[in-house]
């Protein structure tokens, strides 16, 4: 695996609002004192006239974007996670998931893999609240392939979205010319029989590499990766639990209100099927590099592949 | 303006409070303090001010208004029922379910409300976003947003006042309605705003102090603040909240409280009396 290409999905973001600024003179950047760290600078260097700065002020910058998207522009906000999510909860919440108001938000920095900078800034929580907005989409790559197609379907999709980036760079496992998106559907990336794996984010990497682990031992999972959070691509899970009888949902959010809860939530109404959860166990993070973290807190290929012959 | 204009403006005001009543009454719940205080400011706005339609609400060049105090709908209501957006009698259907005149404006319901709002300190950052995106635009509407002084305890309004600034946003015009109240009651003792004029130009705003009962003070502002180039404007008027009702005015107790059947008959006694003597002047 030396020779996989990594590359952080916030660095695919800000290229793509760059490429998709190019063809829509309508798509405007808001950012909050992060530019640099969430790229959306990328952008702003070739078009400042309509990349603006709202200072370290992140509720009037959701606010203000729905009003520029009522006026009928299609703004894409960024900030990180904790403060696009967490600080800002109110006024998504209020000022655009309420009024179905056509806002992007491209949160950055999602996840334990913020590292040195610690639990503060380490957002867990964000697909929890985001999910609990009606109307809202809500969505993580698994790599830069995926963050391109998901910017551009995001500009398409007519709504409220949400997606979040990684600070760290991941290994590239699309193929940037057949890949395809479309919110809402999961992709099969390898196939099993005994188990699958659901997961998104960087959690689809190690996903990939428990597949690995687990084949040497003689066990066959499917692995797919559920970039799209909500809605949930709930054929496609209740097909996984039909085909494999046995879940384990990855993902770098807490195991409360995510990804794994929402398959939960989905199978013990329509299909009740063994369900394992690799997440962060109602903890806060801490500091640390980015891959000693994610090893503390038990999001890697191994607790992944333990969590499947536990199921067993 | 002249003698006859102002008279037609004040017969108006009269019948947006009577609008509130009416909606507060039959929802037998609402605002009608902060609506009664703002009367004239709806009135100049909607049928002085405003480039508007009617009869095409959702017009790309009309100019924008955002309730950033959106509890006062009912007055909003009442008159954009007055101007024509939707039939008067459909202000008694106010916060019945089912409704598009919901408790707090709703853009997506109700013809002639430009954006949701409801949760306070929002909709001035709307509006700023409304006024850059129109810049941005190369469009010539004005952007317009009312806010309660006790809505400026708010945060979020001091983030989008330096926004606004920032951005030289010359076509957002603001406007605080200094009634003195809010719920716990004076706002100088719950948590004082003041001194807000002050604090504006400290802003970085151009700023116009007015009576906002009078409707001669209001135009003298509204045209300075067309008039003003390269920053933003605020009015800041001293209102009576309640205005023209007697048991309401300065009163906090009906900040958020419906008039009863017999409260109900006196103020539509008074504000008819009223009435009448604007249209015997």
């Amino acid at each position: 695996m030396a020779d996989v290409k990594k590359i952080a999905t916030r660095e695919s973001y800000g290229s793509a609002l760059k490429e998709l600024g190019a063809v829509h003179d309508d798509l405007v950047v808001f950012d909050a004192d992060l530019a640099g760290a969430t790229k959306t600078g990328t952008f702003q260097k070739t078009f400042p006239e309509r990349h603006f700065d709202c200072g370290i002020a992140e509720g009037n910058m959701m606010a203000a974007a729905a009003g520029a998207a009522a006026m009928g522009l299609v703004p894409f906000v960024s900030s990180f996670a904790m403060f696009a999510a967490g600080r800002a909860f109110e006024q998504v919440r209020n000022s655009i998931g309420y009024p179905h108001l056509n806002v992007k938000i491209g949160a950055t920095h999602g996840g334990l893999s913020v590292g040195e900078d610690g639990a503060s800034h380490q957002c867990c929580e964000d697909f929890a609240v985001m999910r609990s907005i009606p109307g809202m989409v809500v969505m993580s790559p698994a790599d830069a392939v995926e963050a391109r197609a998901m910017v551009q379907a995001a500009y398409e999709h007519q709504g409220p979205v949400y997606m979040r980036f990684g600070r760290s760079a991941v290994p590239v496992i699309h193929d940037e010319d057949s890949f395809h998106f479309q919110i809402g559907k999961g992709e099969i990336l390898r196939e099993g029989a005994d188990a699958a794996i659901l997961a998104n984010g960087l959690m689809v990497a190690e996903a990939l590499n428990a597949a690995e682990l687990l084949s040497a031992e003689g066990i066959s999972v499917r692995v797919v990766d559920l970039a799209t959070v909500k809605p949930l691509d709930e054929e496609l899970v209740l097909d996984c639990a039909r085909t494999c009888g046995r879940i384990v949902t990855c993902e770098e959010h807490s195991v409360i209100g995510g990804l794994g809860e929402a398959v939960c939530a989905l199978l013990s109404e329509k299909l009740p099927t063994p369900v394992r959860r690799v997440g962060v166990q109602d903890v806060f993070g801490c500091s640390g590099p980015a891959a000693q973290v994610l090893e503390h807190y038990g999001l890697t290929a191994q607790n992944i592949a333990q969590a499947v012959k536990d199921l067993r | 303006m002249t003698a006859d204009e102002k008279k037609r403006l004040m017969a108006l005001a009269c019948r947006v409070r009577m609008g509130v009543i009416e909606g507060t009454h039959s929802a037998k719940a609402g605002h009608p303090g902060g609506s009664l205080s703002a009367a004239e400011l709806f009135t100049y706005l909607y049928f002085k001010e405003m480039k508007v339609d009617p009869e095409h609400p959702q017009w790309e060049a009309r100019d924008r208004f955002v309730l950033s105090k959106g509890h006062t709908a009912p007055g909003l209501y009442a008159a954009l029922a007055l101007r024509g957006f939707f039939p008067w009698e459909e202000l008694k259907t106010l916060r019945h379910l089912g409704s598009r005149l919901q408790g707090h404006p709703n853009m997506n319901e109700t013809p002639g409300v430009d954006m949701s709002t409801g949760s306070l300190g929002q909709g001035i950052s709307a509006a700023a976003g409304m006024a850059l995106a129109a810049k941005y635009q190369g469009k010539s509407c004005r952007v317009y947003t009312l806010l309660g002084d006790g809505e400026i305890q708010e945060g979020e309004v001091w983030e989008a006042m330096m926004f606004a600034h920032h951005y030289k946003l010359d076509n957002l015009c603001v406007v605080i309605d200094n009634n003195g109240l809010q719920i716990d009651g004076n706002v100088a003792d719950v948590m004082s705003p003041y001194p807000i004029p002050e604090k504006l130009r400290a802003f970085g705003f151009a700023v116009a102090e007015i009576d906002g009962h009078d409707f001669d003070a209001m135009e003298a502002a509204f045209t300075l603040a067309r008039e003003t180039k390269g920053v933003p404007f605020a009015i800041v008027m001293k209102t009576v909240k309640g205005k023209d009702v007697s048991y309401m005015e300065n009163q906090a107790g009906w900040h958020g409280k419906a008039p009863n059947d017999e409260e109900y008959e006196q103020a539509m006694a008074e504000l008819k009396a009223r009435l009448a003597e604007v249209e015997a002047m």
